[in-house]
């Protein structure tokens, strides 16, 4: 439905978006997400039709973008500043493109009032922004965005002023909305967290690239490198060589820790002396103060080196020999409990030869 | 320990009276003596309408209050107009010059910006009069109108033009429905400074008026020139009022602006 071909956009030396490719399809909730600085909001200026590619073309149900102004474009954009006219009501702000497309009065009258409903605030029509909460104001310009049933809705971290709570709750009614009235979804975010919750897929992106397009799941569990690896999520990057290669395992050489097995990537092939890093999520690593190893399970000994309490969890930096730190986590799930180990503790870690995912 | 503040504020409030007094003295004075009933400006007699009244039978104080009236308000048009176009196009350009250039005239000594003015009419052979009054009152107001709309500007969300555009409306429409209300206290303020320097201009008025166009601060000097008389103490609080009036409502309008 929507399709970005080789766009790039330079200002002055630097790049912000290099040759960047995607395909979205229509329906989908799809997120960019990145640092600040890595070319999401570029991306989303220019399908929006506020800025210029200097390469590429943006197609829009197989039409290009490219000669068409910000208003002819049946793209609407809910900012990060909700950009709400201070000076009309909350249903003269609605009404704006509604107005703009020359709809008849009652026409309007009537779609102000359902899509206040919607995003039930329907008693806020005669207020003026500034008496509304962040969250209100945030319901408010997301249904002036879609009151006139755009092809596509972008968002600009329209999240990022709301508080923890605020935005959980925020984010649950977008799904539901996006859901509801199935219109496509651009959102941009640099929150890794918002990106899971949100997307049908994400495209994680970094200094004007691409990183990898993928589902969250897909995205989480296999990384396709290092930077989507530690994005996304709490991650142990190991540093390694790979030694041998096999048919389901690669026996690989980490810096400090020795030589162990790894399953191999299918989606990256390996030769001997490549070097590469190993991914492990805390969660997936065994701890206790004894371990018995399984077959496909590798063990190492070691001793707390910080601890951070988290409430539900707590998070072990585990340090091995040699100086390797390996973060671990583990849920406090008995009752009473607050951890399990202090600092100093001696203890084992253990994780499955599958628990890792090998990168470049 | 603990500083006696009973001191500090005390030295504050005499200080403070005494700047007060400084400034609003000589001009209770003026006041004052415009309803006393003494030809003399030396000790209060009594109380009277009379120079009021006299003053209202005054052809040419009213025919120069007209004249006033009439070139503060269209200077002050005028100059609210070029003027927000001004500070318009500062902004969008975001070039440091541009903004001192046209401020450069509210800094600049009156009698430079007189001089100047007479001898390009001059040059262009115009004729002196209620024409090239407003064009150089039109000159020194535009910088004030251009301060208070750019500094509107500065103020304003660039993101609501965005979402105009991006919500299907044309570059004239954006500016029509929402940056041109959001201005509207900045250009009033303008054009209300604007109008409140045209009418108490002396030195610049002075240098470009001609025969039959004299203003009102123009006619209170001649008037001064054989004698300050109770009229002029009385023309002179008329004037003062207005002038007063306008400031209170300019600071109603915009806090913001009379504050950049």
């Amino acid at each position: 439905m929507l399709e970005i071909i080789d766009v790039s956009r330079r200002f002055g030396d630097f790049v912000a978006l290099d040759k960047v490719s995607l395909h979205i399809e229509a329906g989908e909730f799809f997120t960019l997400l990145g640092p600040s600085g890595c070319g999401k909001t570029t991306l989303l200026r220019l399908i929006a039709g506020f800025d210029q590619a200097d390469n590429g073309e943006i197609l829009l149900d197989g039409k290009s973008l490219t000669a068409l102004t910000p208003e002819q474009r049946p793209v609407h954009t809910v900012f990060q500043s909700y950009a709400l006219f201070p000076h009309m009501t909350v249903a003269e702000n609605i009404a704006f493109p509604l107005r703009m497309a020359k709809k008849a009065k009652p026409v309007i009258d009537a779609m102000v009032r359902e899509i206040l409903e919607d995003v039930r605030l329907p008693d806020k029509a005669n207020h003026y922004p500034d008496e509304l909460s962040g969250g209100q104001k945030q319901r408010i310009a997301i249904a002036r965005a879609l009151v006139n049933r755009p092809r596509l809705l972008l968002l600009d971290e329209p999240l990022s002023a709301l508080d923890a709570k605020l935005r959980e709750q925020m984010q649950i009614e977008l799904i539901n909305l996006q859901k509801e009235i199935g219109i496509t979804f651009v959102y941009v975010t640099h929150d890794q967290g918002e990106a899971l919750a949100l997307s049908h897929r994400i495209a994680v992106m970094n200094k004007g690239e691409i990183s990898q397009i993928d589902e969250p799941s897909v995205l989480y569990s296999c990384p396709d490198n290092r930077f989507v690896a530690d994005f996304i999520g709490q991650c142990n990057l190991l540093d390694a060589t790979v030694v041998a290669t096999g048919e389901k395992n690669l026996r690989i050489a980490i810096k400090g820790l020795g030589e162990l097995d790894v399953c191999t990537n299918p989606e990256i092939e390996f030769l001997a002396g490549d070097n590469c890093a190993l991914t492990l999520r805390p969660e997936k690593i065994r701890l206790a103060a004894q371990l018995v190893a399984d077959d496909n399970e590798v063990l190492f000994s070691g001793q707390v080196h910080d601890m951070l309490y988290l409430g539900d969890v707590t998070v072990y930096i585990i340090e091995l020999a040699n100086g390797v730190l390996i973060e671990a986590m583990l849920a406090n799930d008995a009752p009473g409990r607050t951890r399990l180990f202090d600092t100093g503790d001696a203890v084992q870690i253990a994780w499955r030869t599958d628990a890792g995912h090998l990168v470049r | 320990m603990a500083r006696n503040s009973a001191y500090p504020s005390k030295f504050l409030i005499a200080a403070g009276s005494l700047v007060y007094l400084f400034l609003y003295v000589p001009l209770a004075v003026v006041v004052l003596f415009s309803f006393n009933d003494s030809k003399l400006n030396a000790e209060w007699v009594g109380f009277t309408w009379k120079w009021y009244h006299k003053l209202f039978q005054n052809g040419d104080i009213l025919h120069a209050a007209a004249n006033s009236l009439i070139i503060a308000t269209i200077s002050a048009l005028l100059a609210t107009v070029l003027g927000t176009l001004a500070g318009l196009s500062i902004y969008r350009f975001r070039q440091k010059w541009l903004s001192a250039l046209v401020l450069g005239p509210i800094a600049m000594p009156d009698i430079l910006i007189g001089v100047s003015l007479l001898l390009m009419f001059i040059l262009f052979n115009a004729t002196l009069g209620m024409t090239s009054i407003i064009l150089a009152h039109v000159s020194f107001c535009i910088g004030f109108v251009a301060l208070a709309v750019q500094s509107r500007l500065s103020g304003m969300d660039q993101s609501l033009v965005e979402a105009a555009r991006d919500l299907g409306a044309t570059p004239l429409q954006a500016f029509r429905l929402v940056t041109l209300p959001l201005l509207k206290p900045g250009i009033i303020a303008g054009g209300m400074m604007a109008f409140t320097l045209s009418i108490d201009d002396f030195v610049i008025t002075f240098f470009t008026a001609g025969v039959g166009s004299s203003t009102l601060p123009l006619e209170i000097y001649s008037m001064v020139k054989i004698a300050v008389t109770p009229e002029v103490n009385a023309v002179s609080t008329l004037l003062m009022l207005v002038t007063l009036v306008l400031i209170t409502a300019l600071s109603r309008i915009s806090p913001m602006v009379l504050r950049n």
